[in-house]
């Protein structure tokens, strides 16, 4: 039997471009042109002041580490328990949910308020994620 | 909304709570609805309205054979029986409705007859949280956790003295799951879930239900149970991804709901006699006591560690043993309702002396949805 796979993303219309860009090695923020808000999850209008004139842009991929747990169990499929769960602070403001690669997946590793930069991982030929890696220098 | 206008005028749990193997969640409801309805001296002909959560008002109404003017299938999570209270209040004081039974039921444990909770891999959370390995409850609600103890200075050990004291309110109460007294070191040794928490953190997996019944204060004085009377209420929503709280230090939902209600009712905190804040996990009351300003956050794991909330303490919480001892279904606010009624009847298996106004506040998700009810036993 085959094992059992990580939850895999589904785009929708107004989330392709962020997938698009995680696979061209980019991550993607959108900016309003109105009130220069930058935001996240993707949508194709400002949360903050409801204008339709957004831009996307490419992030500069740096964060910090905001919050985390480790996940003992239940795991979820395609993980090996321990593992941490993630919240990342970015550079230009939105948080996202990740994991932190290159680390132990130990309180005493993983210091909050770490520097972190964004890496990704190919799932397959479909789908990238956006992980996040201790900070060089 | 006026306060004291409507009353509660029947309140009961399932007749047995915990592992029930032998009855459906839709079931569940229905033995609720007969125990509350039986509780107010009603037949089932006098309900007019009809709320709840999860399942459809339309597949319990069917069920039980009511035939509602007015329904409210609000389902938000856990705080969603709170809401229906709110808007039932509101409800009966426009007059769309004079009666209004609420259910809730879960099979929780045994899951017979509940569909099994899915993330659609195109929605947003499916989309940006659960490829990162989020997985149940306990991966998803101690997210915020570390922060909000790096911010405030919270410990460990206050942190697991929330499931102590609790565990002491459950040892009164005859019902409750887990009775066996607990320590710090206990909490702190047991079974690693999602670091920072441990299994006597989180919260119990059950089977029950519950139901309320509400009418106008002017009715409820022919009824046989003391009326307790809806003083304040408050809700809101934030954001169904946890990951996406504007922040980790306190709850936006929280601090919009649980002032409404303090607002409404026209109490100051000194007033509150006891206190229900919806534990899931050991953190909440936390964000609970400060996001509902009774005390900064800073101070509120020493209020806890240093015993203010335990049996003969200054501030009653969770006095059922709450959803770390007491039980909890999956959607645990109508357990917290029903404890805050009993207290404002006078008949609490641990009862608090003179309790005059009880606050009930209720999370739904994880940080998703909050609601908050006053009661007061005088009108």
């Amino acid at each position: 039997m085959a094992e059992p796979q990580r939850a895999r993303p589904k785009p929708t219309p107004e989330t392709q471009h962020f997938w698009d860009g995680t696979k061209a090695g980019e991550l993607r923020l959108q900016r309003c042109d109105a009130c220069a808000h930058v935001y996240f999850p993707p949508r194709p209008f400002c949360p903050s002041c409801a204008s339709r004139k957004v831009s996307i842009f490419k992030a500069s991929g740096k964060g910090f580490l905001y919050s985390y747990v480790i996940n003992h169990r239940p795991a979820a499929p395609g993980f090996t328990p321990p593992y941490a769960i993630a919240v990342v602070e970015l550079e230009e403001g939105p948080r996202m949910m990740s994991n932190i690669i290159d680390c132990p997946q130990t309180p005493e590793a993983l210091e909050l308020d770490m520097k972190l930069e964004v890496a990704f991982e190919a799932l397959d030929d479909k789908v990238t994620l956006p992980v996040f890696r201790p900070a060089k220098g | 909304m006026r306060s004291n206008q409507v009353a509660v005028v029947g309140a009961a749990e399932t007749t047995e709570l915990g592992v029930i193997p032998n009855a459906s969640q839709l079931q569940l409801h229905a033995d609720a609805a007969l125990n509350a309805i039986a509780d107010a001296g009603l037949k089932l002909s006098d309900i007019d309205g009809f709320a709840t959560a999860v399942e459809t008002p339309q597949q319990v109404c069917h069920y039980l054979g009511i035939k509602p003017t007015w329904v409210d299938g609000t389902s938000v999570g856990g705080c969603s029986f709170m809401l229906h209270v709110r808007h039932a209040a509101a409800a009966i004081e426009a007059g769309l409705c004079k009666t209004v039974l609420i259910t809730h039921a879960e099979s929780g444990k045994s899951m017979i007859g509940k569909a099994p909770r899915s993330i659609p891999a195109d929605s947003l959370q499916g989309q940006f949280e659960a490829p990162f390995g989020v997985y149940g409850p306990p991966s998803m609600f101690p997210i915020p956790v570390l922060r909000f103890m790096k911010t405030y200075g919270i410990t460990h050990e206050q942190l697991a003295s929330v499931a102590v004291v609790q565990r002491e309110w459950a040892a009164k109460n005859p019902r409750a799951m887990m009775k066996d007294p607990i320590t710090v070191a206990d909490v702190l040794n047991s079974r690693m879930i999602a670091y920072p928490f441990r299994l006597l953190q989180c919260c119990l997996v059950t089977d029950g239900g519950g139901a309320l019944i509400l009418t106008s204060a002017d009715r409820a004085k022919d009824f046989p149970r003391r009326p307790v009377y809806i003083m304040g209420t408050g809700e809101s929503v934030e954001t169904p991804m946890v990951s996406q709280m504007e922040t980790f230090n306190s709850s936006r939902a929280f601090k919009t709901a649980g002032p409404l209600a303090f607002k409404e009712a026209g109490i100051a905190h000194k007033d509150v006699d006891h206190l229900m804040i919806y534990d899931a996990f050991a953190h909440l009351p936390l964000f609970g006591l400060g996001d509902l300003g009774f005390m900064p956050h800073e101070e509120t794991g020493k209020f806890i560690a240093d015993g203010n909330t335990r049996p003969g303490g200054k501030l009653p919480l969770n006095t059922n043993g709450g959803g770390l001892s007491y039980m909890h279904s999956g959607m645990y606010g109508m357990y917290a309702l029903q404890e805050s009624v009993r207290q404002m009847r006078g008949i609490a298996p641990a009862q608090v002396a003179n309790a005059k106004i009880s606050v009930c506040h209720g999370v739904g998700g994880m940080f998703a949805a909050s609601g908050t009810i006053v009661f007061t036993n005088e009108r």
